[in-house]
């Protein structure tokens, strides 16, 4: 039976030719594929990139500060997932708890950001100062390309111009690469973050989370790195090239 | 502490009749579900064949009308692709690799019974298509715009792009648990250097299966999303590019072809040397050849791109690396007759097809080395002589190596050996057929006769040539229906097989035909490539592995399972839904089904391998 007990609790002592747990060697060769999976999402979204015939485009929309923090919350998550695998590890169910709980608290943050973001991107406005424009010939030149387009509407009597021009996925191909890029990453995180709360929540059943059992958490780790390393190629490459062309 | 007291239905203990079959976590029987289902499917796409060589087999006729064409030649392809060779191919996997590394089971029980009805739950919603509004009908690539909502507005694409989701679930879930399976579940001793080529093989194509499949699940996504919500992926007025899902699709196409032909060389590599009398010449080279296709599989993709304009640059480099792909592929054709040199030959029905294979792949693998010159593939593009090279690959290549594997398997599978002169009858026919129907269509496709017309004027003077290729596919169906008969047959009054009919090489033969439950009561030390004919030949004995204890009735395996089939149950149900997610009616049921599965997930992740059975305590 004893060996029985170990197969159904993930089989950390089961003998195979690699030395490497099953579940283990699944979880690599899945992320393996994964990387296929953002690999050709991120290939849309570059070769698309500057291909939009309509805006708002990038610099119109990304806040690189307010989306670097929510970077670095996911980031810091990543971290706080380490030392609740070490807790469990040194056999603190209760610092496992705290940890877990704060990983997957971090994680929900940074998918509160996200969702402030697609709103605030969805009802973007574009703002132009039509007194500063008129008075001042390089105020022109700080504009973006997009608020560039609306300068005309500056015409004589109006002080101040703004009107709403949302990105959604069907507004440009930006928008459409954008957030389904994003989209999927996003959904990782929350199935991240429902495996965090059921580890969670299976540490308070009698043997659901023990330092015997560590493989179960390892695994959601795994998956979890992962998903910041995905996060940390998207900040890149769509937010900070987005803004930044020049680097 | 609380215990969490969730009532689950108790795991099937010892299930019978149909209920076995539909809880059943045994490989083996998992094989012989994807076998059979996979045969099945495999003769409706033939029927979907034969519909479009009637209507070709006179000039100007109107047996079916174009918009049913379109249909059929789209459905024939996605059906023998996805539904035909790769399954079958599955379901060699499945019986044969872990008798091969003398294993009991794959790694993954239960996520090899999901891959199954996973597929099948994707097979019957490809196939519902046709009786709910309309098959797909832009072909197996489907290449964007023509899928886009505007110029396809029905339901079909919709069928085709989310029944591909679900079938690329079934397989890339079976791929995941054949490279642990393959990496991890070795018997003592068997290096990978020792393992068996059809296992090496399986191990590649799943290698290619895990990193291909992503990318057309984002193709597929694309697709989707401008469908169903009108997104701009293939919005040619928002400025999208048509070649993005002409390079996703063939990035994962053409590793995709070799998914189809790798197994296929690994199961004819099993049957020359077992015919021959010989070991495979030069093991390691065959192997390497084998890594080398399916590295190189990644390289050569825009060779199907080029007429598209990419430009002299990168129809240049996709024309070198095609060519380069060829040469390992030479290297194995070179083994195998090496392999069958100064061999005494046994041309029993087995070796007939894998016979058949070597010589059909070689007039295929030619004649795709003629469109690997860019020059001469712009005459070529979407004419009948690429329907000629895919069917002499396909059909010649992977359907041969599978008639042999299934004539070589198949008394390990039931017992009993298929009748040997229905056996020749099935290969003549077949053989015969496939020439007859295929070869002509180098020459209609040299004439200039575009694929995928409906009817043709007799003014072009193809009459000829298309009149004996519809000939042939009846002798072909002739010889399938062979295949049914003497399969059918042999199953019930075939003579009795024994362990090793064959005098083979490897560790299957070294268990009774069926196979006990368990495979094989000891784990078998293996001490060099070709276990078994080593044991047999130079009385190696198989030292037991401690563990091993000898006695079956020791042998713990997992108990059946209900929760496969219910996700599969669940995703099909979230699928169909999906394709109607215009609705609330199809957003409901697609919520009805993806929380079916979701609840089966966390039921199967928290049930135990085996339920207590009652008096059976304290092992």
């Amino acid at each position: 039976m004893a060996h029985a007990e170990a197969a159904a609790h993930g089989g950390e002592h089961e003998e195979t030719s690699t030395g490497l747990n099953h579940r283990k060697l699944l979880m690599w060769a899945f992320l393996g594929s994964d990387c296929m999976f953002f690999g050709s999402l991120i290939a849309t979204y570059v070769v698309y990139f500057g291909r939009s015939k309509v805006g708002p485009f990038p610099e119109d929309v990304f806040s690189i500060p307010t989306t670097s923090v929510s970077t670095f919350v996911l980031l810091m998550s990543s971290m706080s997932m380490v030392l609740a695998y070490a807790a469990l590890n040194r056999g603190s169910i209760k610092g496992f708890r705290i940890w877990i709980a704060s990983t997957a608290i971090m994680g929900m943050t940074f998918l509160a950001f996200q969702v402030f973001e697609f709103t605030d991107f969805a009802n973007h406005e574009v703002h132009l100062d039509c007194v500063e424009i008129r008075t001042n010939e390089a105020a022109i030149e700080e504009l973006t390309d997009y608020e560039k387009t609306f300068v005309d509407e500056c015409v004589e009597g109006v002080d101040e111009f703004e009107e709403q021009h949302g990105l959604t996925p069907r507004t440009n191909l930006f928008g459409t690469t954008f957030f389904t890029l994003t989209g999927f990453h996003g959904a990782h995180v929350t199935l991240g973050v429902i495996w965090l709360l059921s580890l969670l929540f299976f540490s308070f059943t009698r043997g659901g989370v023990t330092p015997a059992r560590s493989l179960d958490v390892d695994l959601a780790a795994l998956y979890w790195h992962f998903v910041d390393v995905v996060w940390i190629v998207i900040f890149t490459v769509v937010y900070l090239f987005g803004v930044f062309p020049g680097i | 502490m609380t215990t969490l007291a969730i009532p689950l239905p108790k795991r099937p203990a010892h299930p019978t009749g149909v209920l076995a079959w539909l809880t059943t976590i045994d490989h083996k029987k998992i094989g012989i579900l994807y076998g059979v289902t996979a045969f099945v499917l495999f003769i409706t796409g033939g029927l979907e064949a034969l519909y479009m060589r009637f209507q070709l087999a006179q000039p100007g006729q109107d047996f079916v009308s174009p918009e049913v064409f379109n249909q059929l030649f789209t459905m024939h392809a996605t059906t023998m692709i996805f539904l035909g060779v790769m399954p079958l191919g599955a379901a060699f996997f499945n019986f044969v690799i872990p008798l091969q590394i003398g294993a009991r089971d794959v790694a993954f029980p239960r996520l090899n019974a999901f891959s199954y009805w996973t597929f099948l739950a994707g097979a019957i919603l490809l196939k519902l298509s046709w009786f709910l509004g309309g098959a797909p009908n832009a072909g197996w690539f489907g290449y964007a715009p023509i899928t886009g909502s505007d110029f396809n507005p029905g339901h079909g694409i919709d069928y085709w792009a989310v029944s591909l989701q679900v079938l690329g679930i079934a397989s890339l879930a079976a791929a995941f648990n054949f490279i642990v399976t393959i990496v991890n579940m070795r018997a003592p001793g068997m290096s990978l250097m020792r393992m068996p080529l059809f296992t090496w093989m399986t191990l590649v194509t799943s290698f290619l299966l895990v990193l291909a499949f992503p990318v057309i699940t984002v193709a597929l996504i694309e697709l989707m999303f401008d469908r169903f919500f009108g997104m701009n992926f293939f919005s040619i007025g928002a400025g999208a590019n048509p070649l993005l899902w002409q390079h996703l699709f063939w990035i994962f196409g053409h590793p995709e072809v070799y998914i189809l032909i790798l197994p296929a060389m690994g199961i004819v590599s099993e049957i020359i040397p077992t015919f021959s009398r010989k070991p495979l010449f030069g093991y390691p080279v065959v192997v390497l050849s084998g890594v080398i296709i399916g590295f190189m599989g990644w390289m050569v993709w825009s060779h199907h791109m080029f007429t598209v304009g990419l430009g002299p640059v990168a129809n240049s480099v996709f024309a070198l690396t095609t060519m380069a792909i060829a040469v390992p592929t030479g290297v194995k054709i070179f083994n195998w007759i090496g392999t069958m040199w100064n061999g005494s030959i046994d041309l029993r029905t087995p070796m007939l097809f894998a016979i058949g294979f070597v010589f059909l792949f070689i007039i295929g693998g030619l004649s795709g080395v003629m469109h690997s010159s860019a020059a001469s593939d712009a005459q070529q593009q979407d004419t009948y002589f690429i329907v000629a090279h895919i069917h002499y690959v396909l059909f010649g290549g992977s359907i041969m190596a599978i008639a042999a594997g299934a004539y070589y398997w198949f008394p390990k599978m039931t017992g009993r050996l298929m009748d040997e002169r229905m056996g020749k009858l099935n290969f003549w026919l077949v053989f015969m057929g496939m020439n007859i129907s295929f070869f002509p269509m180098h020459f209609l496709g040299l004439d200039g006769m575009p694929r995928r017309i409906h009817s043709y004027d007799s003014a072009m003077g193809w009459d000829l040539w298309n009149l004996v290729s519809s000939a042939g596919a009846v002798v072909l169906a002739a010889g399938i229906l062979v295949t049914i008969i003497n399969m059918v047959r042999s199953a019930k009054q075939g003579e009795k097989a024994g362990a090793d009919p064959w005098d083979g090489r490897t560790l299957e033969w070294s268990i009774p035909s069926p196979p006990p439950e368990y495979n094989f009561e000891q784990i078998p030390t293996v001490h060099g490539k070709d276990a078994f004919w080593m044991q047999k030949r130079q009385r190696v004995s198989t030292v037991p592995v401690a563990g091993a204890s000898g006695d079956s009735h020791d042998i713990h395996l997992p108990q059946p399972s209900y929760w496969p089939l219910i996700a599969s149950i669940g995703l099909l149900i979230g699928a169909y839904g999906l394709v109607y997610s215009a609705t609330w009616t199809g957003i409901i049921v697609g919520a009805v089904g993806l929380a079916t599965t979701v609840v089966s997930v966390y039921a199967w992740s928290f049930e135990p391998v085996n339920e207590p059975v009652e008096g059976a305590a304290g092992h």
